[in-house]
């Protein structure tokens, strides 16, 4: 519990991600957008370059992914970035300048780190904390360390003042949602369909129960991921969460088999900001739909936010 | 603690090491399967039905036979194999399958996914969803399905469809990591039947009880045999089902040393190993705290043996605290230890064994060679007792150790031998 005094209006207190989101309900009517993307894709330089675009095209929150040997809970996209980035030399390390430099260039971003568990283990969870929190990293997205294994974790980003963002999925009980919800600092991540990450056609039927469940179970704050890659399935899942993470539609862009000319990569960064434009114009057209019954795509461009922390 | 004994230790953790480090999808099935199997275990009907497969479909109890000739070798041990080659199927591996394929029955679901490197697992597995009438699905690394071809040829001859995994090391590591995300999109209609006792929770416990029938049979058969309790009990350890299964009716008889072998690959020195007690480190791979191979920064390196049933970075995380407890030792055997000691069996009993087992046998001659050089016996000066698990037969390695060995004449058949390896 927080020794602060004032009335509990606030969710979570000490989290830059809770506390935008929270602006962004209540002062833009709007879920945020999270965009993922990983360290060390194609290089580190470059991934930096992509980051940049991100925010600079409408991302609010940023999910930072450590390539690992083996990711389960990713599908083909990601898997292959992740992959590519590692036979690029891409080390756990890295992550730190790359927050470093992209937390200097937008302060007001909260950037969290998603990793899976055994890279942590091995640097030291809180060594680690330690090491994210003087990067200006706001906290960790932890795919497949549940909060019943997390004793350390949750010592480490308690003493280092880090959110701890972990998932619930539609096969989640109502024992797991409390339990989850409870251990959670930022947001929790809702899996909107049981699979792995990648673009989907449709988003899955069972999300916006499973947003539901999560907030009776005690959650401030639910933002919703896996399968969406387009602005009208960020419009239809903001209608109901608070905020929609997207990951292999940002990642797609950037594939490519061999090395890019510098050309080239400017190429691939004008497509990710396009795709990045059109699911910030979804996040913001998502509950204007819900009022208006708009359901047309959602405009295509000027979608660029203005930026500034309040 | 002290009133529980090594054998009955419960998961989720054995020490410090196993545990549930996977997404939260899987949770609620994983809870599911733990209420099923305690269950069962509770239940004589399952009990009896089990017992009756054993009996009428696998065709156990597995024999023991002492192999005088191949002891010869071994120092002046006295040797006996525990014969899980004779098994339906020709390996220890169906003992697990059949028990969680009863589960699957009883908790519904109609469908079957797992994993296999060199095919051992798949095959049994494809051999169970055929006898029960469940659909099944095996993923298996590109490169294993090309070096076991046949073992493909088996899976889809039983009905099973089989996978080619073409991402990462393309070897056992990934058709489990591929079967995992499998399991997530399907978690609801499908039970992934893992092969060894890694994994999470309650699978390395689950599947050291199927397994735990090994050693109980091998325990009666040589008190009656040889009068008592071995001095040594033998196995390899790939990710530790059959050392587990045999170790374990022994593991409260304090003077009865259990010795595991891991694939030493090339030799430690060279990195191309899978020794993951004499190179590896704590970590977490495929939802289980143990000891892992990897780099300075966690991420899993490739391991590498001769067999393929052994070429797993990682290891059930009871042998990790079997380890750690001293109460078993871990030693690496090299690839060609093994091959020797495959050749030997071969020549001196007329068996030929799987190469994963072949690394117990050749770690049962390096302890018996000590033992004599020490001028170790058994009590009263009687020879050495050493129990052997022969985990599976070699049919699977014949083409492996034909060209191991040179043993095929130029032509034909070696053409035959390169075109189902698919390297031609």
């Amino acid at each position: 519990m927080s020794a602060v005094t004032e009335p509990a209006t606030g969710p979570q207190t000490g989290s830059s991600t809770s506390d935008l989101i929270a602006r962004l309900r209540e002062q833009e009517n709007r879920p945020a957008l999270v965009g993922y993307l990983p360290v060390g894709y194609p290089t580190v330089d470059r991934s930096i370059e992509a980051l940049k675009t991100l925010v600079d095209h409408g991302a609010d929150i940023i999910e930072l992914g450590i390539p690992y040997t083996d990711p389960v809970l990713d599908g083909p996209v990601i898997q292959a970035a992740a992959q590519a980035a590692l036979d690029a030399g891409a080390r756990v390390r890295d992550v730190f300048r790359v927050l470093r430099e992209l937390t200097d260039y937008a302060p007001h971003v909260p950037v969290l780190v998603m990793t899976y568990w055994n890279l942590v283990l091995k640097y030291g969870p809180d060594a680690f904390a330690r090491d994210l929190a003087e990067a200006g990293g706001a906290g960790l997205i932890t795919p497949d360390l549940v909060p019943d294994e997390g004793a350390d974790w949750l010592a480490a980003s308690e003493a280092h003042g880090l959110d701890r963002v972990f998932l619930v999925a539609p096969s989640s009980t109502a024992d797991r949602l409390r339990l989850t919800v409870q251990a959670t600092r930022g947001f929790v991540y809702a899996a909107s369909l049981m699979g792995v990450t990648g673009e989907r056609s449709e988003v899955g039927s069972r999300a916006e129960q499973l947003v539901a469940d999560t907030r009776a179970a005690g959650a401030a704050n639910v933002c919703v991921g896996l399968g969406i890659s387009t602005g009208a399935q960020a419009a239809e899942t903001g209608r109901f969460a608070d905020g929609v993470i997207v990951g292999s539609a940002l990642v797609r862009p950037l594939l490519s088999d061999g090395p890019l000319t510098d050309d080239e990569w400017a190429a691939r960064l004008t497509n990710l900001a396009e795709v990045t434009e059109d699911l910030a114009a979804g996040v913001r057209s998502a509950r204007a739909n819900a009022l208006t019954d708009d359901t047309s795509d959602a405009a295509p461009a000027g979608a660029t936010i203005s930026g500034e922390a309040p | 603690m002290t009133d529980v004994k090594l054998s009955d230790v419960s998961g989720p953790y054995f020490g410090q090491y196993g545990g549930r480090f996977v997404p939260e999808a899987l949770i609620s099935a994983l809870d599911e399967l733990d209420t099923e199997f305690r269950k069962a275990a509770e239940d004589p009907e399952f009990a009896a039905e089990l017992q009756r497969l054993h009996r009428e479909y696998t065709g156990r109890p597995s024999p023991l036979t002492e192999v005088p000739r191949f002891a010869a070798h071994a120092g002046d041990a006295r040797v006996f194999l525990k014969r899980e080659d004779l098994n339906h199927t020709g390996s220890h591996k169906i003992n697990n399958v059949l028990g969680q394929a009863l589960l699957v029955k009883r908790m519904g679901k109609k469908r079957l996914i797992a994993e296999t490197g060199a095919g051992q697992h798949g095959v049994a597995t494809a051999t169970a969803a055929a006898l029960m009438d469940l659909e099944c699905v095996v993923y298996m690394g590109e490169e294993d399905t090309r070096r076991q071809a046949l073992n493909v040829a088996r899976m889809r001859l039983l009905g099973a469809e089989v996978v080619p995994v073409k991402i990462g090391s393309r070897t056992l590591k990934d058709a489990i990591n591929e079967a995992l995300r499998d399991w997530v999109a399907n978690v609801e209609t499908t039970h992934y039947l893992l092969g060894t006792v890694t994994g999470p929770h309650p699978f390395p416990e689950m599947v050291r009880q199927f397994h735990r029938i090994i050693g109980e049979e091998a325990r009666e058969q040589i008190l009656e045999r040889a009068g008592r309790l071995p001095d040594v009990v033998a196995a390899c350890v790939g990710g530790g089902s059959n050392a587990l299964g045999i170790f374990n009716a022994f593991l409260d008889d304090k003077d009865v040393d259990l010795c595991g072998f891991e694939a030493g690959g090339e030799g430690i020195e060279s990195g191309r190993h899978a020794a993951r007690f004499s190179g590896g480190a704590l970590g977490v791979l495929h939802g289980a705290r143990s000891y892992l191979l990897q780099d300075d920064d966690g991420q899993t390196l490739p391991s590498h043996s001769v067999s393929a049933g052994l070429d797993y970075p990682s290891v059930g995380p009871a042998h990790a605290w079997l380890h750690d407890l001293g109460r078993a030792t871990y030693e690496p055997v090299t690839d060609d230890e093994a091959m020797e000691a495959f050749r030997l069996l071969c020549r001196t009993e007329g068996i030929i064994p799987a190469i994963e087992s072949a690394h117990a046998l050749a770690g049962a001659m390096r302890v018996g060679k000590a033992a004599a050089a020490q001028g170790r016996t058994g009590p009263d000066g009687e020879p050495l007792l050493i129990l052997v698990n022969l985990s599976g037969r070699g049919d699977k390695d014949v083409a492996t150790a034909a060209r191991w060995f040179g043993l095929l004449d130029q032509g034909v058949a070696s053409e035959e031998l390169e075109r189902q390896e698919g390297r031609g």
